[in-house]
């Protein structure tokens, strides 16, 4: 086991280096002149020098690289060009609403789109079963800002229950917190629940199908006790796959979440930086993005482990 | 031995029916099939079925509401919407078929070379593993920043972060049918690489291929209004569904119209691709709706 462990953290490690290949070289073999564009029109010609040196466009190619990894090993991922401010420093200041609505997205979905998945699979090819479908599609469809508007119509226009948007720090309390909390969480849930619904179906269907599920059955266990104990579990790995890989969406649905309910995050210093051309910042933001979601797979990957005796590599 | 063999005509003439009756027992399909037909229309012919000039900017006209002249209203700038949205129409089915293709292009030519030339596809899998770690529209938001936004640009910032997703099917499709004795009796008879991967292993693309293109179809419609809502797609003043959204931001609580008609344009639009391509997936290999999600 411990080998296995050992070699999935070593296999992580090439795909985090490609990332950073990719993320550096996007700058560097971008045709034209990136600084340019960065600097929009009507730019002073020492401002754009100077945009160019802080991204280091003045070195060889090799130089850069090396460099730029060195001082990501040292926790330097850089400096906003408006503000100068380090980008990491601007990142922690903003992390709680990201984090809140990030986590409270995560369980709730979690806790709604299993039973809803396992209802589906349970009753197979029925009324309920097109309900579940249909709400799982939906939640494909629709954008995430769509749904956002709409809840903020109907909870915040309409019945006034809920405040429209803005965000309150939860050490100002957990009412101003949780009340301001709810509808962007709702919004993002939509699009998880689709997902983790649609795969906890079809694994679930797939594996109701095995041997072992039909002998349960013919020793007399009662239904529920197959569908939680024997088939649920096996078909735990898919569903918990599909969580890591929808981590990528989350990210996505976090940026557009915060951009509509006006909160403070990351996703709103990404929108931010995008407007004022703060390149370093969506370099830095999207190079941790992507490395938050390596390590979650990986850690993923791991747990595999616990939940399935027969992986062992 | 009396008739040649059927035509062309003959074979779609037969075919016909068989679709008209799935329609039938299908009319889910059916009426997202009708939607994107109106919607293909309304790209093509928007010039002709827009009431208004969809740039045509009137400040007496400003965020009024609903009436015989303009059907939807007006936006902030006094911009009939309905004019803007059948314009819009343009915009996402161009990005999102164009997007389509180009992904399937492109990922086809990479994945049948990494399936089949073992030696680069190990090295080529790391960054199509790297690559999948980089949220899509993070990609997308960092190219468009890079390299300005226009239609074209914005077209190909949302494919390049679809490619990886098409290399991995096509290379999973060509491992398994390169075992396969046609293959192998190909290999023997001398065939070049090239002639094994476009005749003998492309075609066992094609199928799935239809599917995830219907997919990265909806996607990237779905990433373009996006791009749009956030400010980092094409040009605020081009039409686009997005952008109609993107304005009616500020004025949602009068007019939430601004927001309601486009949103409801894009969801329709992706749902009916996301049912029509669910659909070509249960025909084109019913072991594929067994396994289910294909994104």
């Amino acid at each position: 086991m411990l080998s296995y462990l050992l070699r999935r953290i070593l296999a992580a490690v090439p795909v985090m280096g490609a990332v950073a290949v990719m993320i550096f070289l996007l700058l560097r073999l971008t045709p034209g002149d990136p600084a340019a564009v960065i600097a929009g029109e009507n730019v002073r010609p020492e401002h754009l020098a100077m945009i160019r040196e802080q991204l280091g466009l003045n070195q060889a190619i090799h130089i850069q690289f090396l460099s730029w990894i060195a001082r990501l090993l040292q926790g330097d991922f850089g400096v906003s060009i408006i503000s100068g401010t380090p980008v990491l420093d601007m990142i922690a200041s903003r992390i709680e609403p990201t984090l809140s609505i990030a986590i409270t997205t995560m369980l709730l979905s979690v806790v709604i789109a299993v039973p809803l998945g396992v209802l589906a699979a349970a009753h197979h090819g029925t009324l309920i079963d097109r309900i579940v479908i249909a709400i799982s599609v939906i939640g494909f469809s629709v954008p995430v800002f769509v749904i956002g508007y709409a809840l903020i119509q109907v909870f915040s226009v309409e019945l006034k229950w809920l405040p429209v948007q803005g965000f309150r720090s939860i050490t100002e309390g957990i009412g101003p917190f949780a009340e301001r909390i709810v509808l962007p969480t709702l919004t993002l849930t939509l699009l998880y629940i689709a997902l983790i619904t649609r795969i906890t179906r079809t694994s679930l269907l797939e594996v109701l199908g095995e041997d072992y599920v039909r002998t349960a059955r013919a020793k007399g266990i009662g239904e529920v006790a197959v569908l939680l104990r024997h088939a649920l579990r096996n078909a735990a790995v898919p569903v918990i796959t599909v969580i890591g890989i929808g981590l990528a969406l989350l990210i996505t649905g976090v940026v557009v979440t915060e951009s509509v309910f006006n909160l403070p995050g990351v996703g709103r210093l990404t929108i931010d930086a995008v407007l004022a051309r703060d390149y370093p910042v969506i370099q830095a933001i999207t190079l941790l993005a992507s490395l938050l979601y390596v390590v979650a797979n990986l850690l993923i990957d791991l747990s595999y482990v616990l939940l399935d005796p027969r992986i062992r590599y | 031995m009396n008739t040649p063999s059927p035509t062309h005509a003959g074979t779609i003439d037969s075919r016909l029916p068989i679709l008209l009756r799935y329609l039938a027992a299908n009319p889910l399909i059916a009426l997202s099939g009708l939607f994107l037909l109106i919607a293909v229309i309304a790209a093509v012919f928007a010039p002709l079925l827009a009431p208004h000039d969809p740039f045509y900017v009137d400040p007496v006209m400003r965020l009024k509401p609903a009436s015989e002249a303009n059907l939807l209203g007006t936006d902030a700038f006094g911009r009939d919407v309905l004019s803007r949205i059948l314009y819009g129409a343009r915009i996402s089915l161009t990005i999102g078929v164009g997007a389509a293709l180009l992904s399937v292009a492109l990922g086809l030519t990479i994945g049948l070379v990494a399936g089949y030339v073992r030696s680069v596809d190990a090295i080529l899998m790391r960054f199509v593993d790297g690559m999948m770690a980089i949220p899509n529209v993070l990609l997308a938001i960092s190219i468009v920043t890079l390299v300005g936004a226009n239609l074209w640009t914005v077209m190909l910032a949302i494919t390049i972060p679809e490619i990886p997703r098409v290399i991995r099917l096509v290379r999973s499709v060509v491992l398994s049918a390169r075992e396969e004795a046609y293959v192998e009796a190909a290999v023997t008879l001398g065939s070049s690489t090239l002639h094994i991967l476009w005749r003998h292993l492309m075609p066992n693309t094609i199928a799935p291929l239809i599917v995830q293109g219907s997919y990265v179809c909806a996607a990237a419609i779905l990433t373009e209004s996006i791009l749009s809502f956030l400010g980092a797609g094409i040009n605020p003043v081009t039409p686009t569904w997005g952008n109609i959204m993107a304005d009616g931001r500020t004025y949602f609580r009068i007019m939430p119209g601004l927001i309601f008609w486009p949103g409801l344009c894009v969801s329709l639009t992706i749902l009916s691709i996301n049912l029509i391509g669910d659909a070509a997936r249960d025909l084109l290999d019913p072991r594929m709706a067994k396994r289910g999600v294909g994104r």
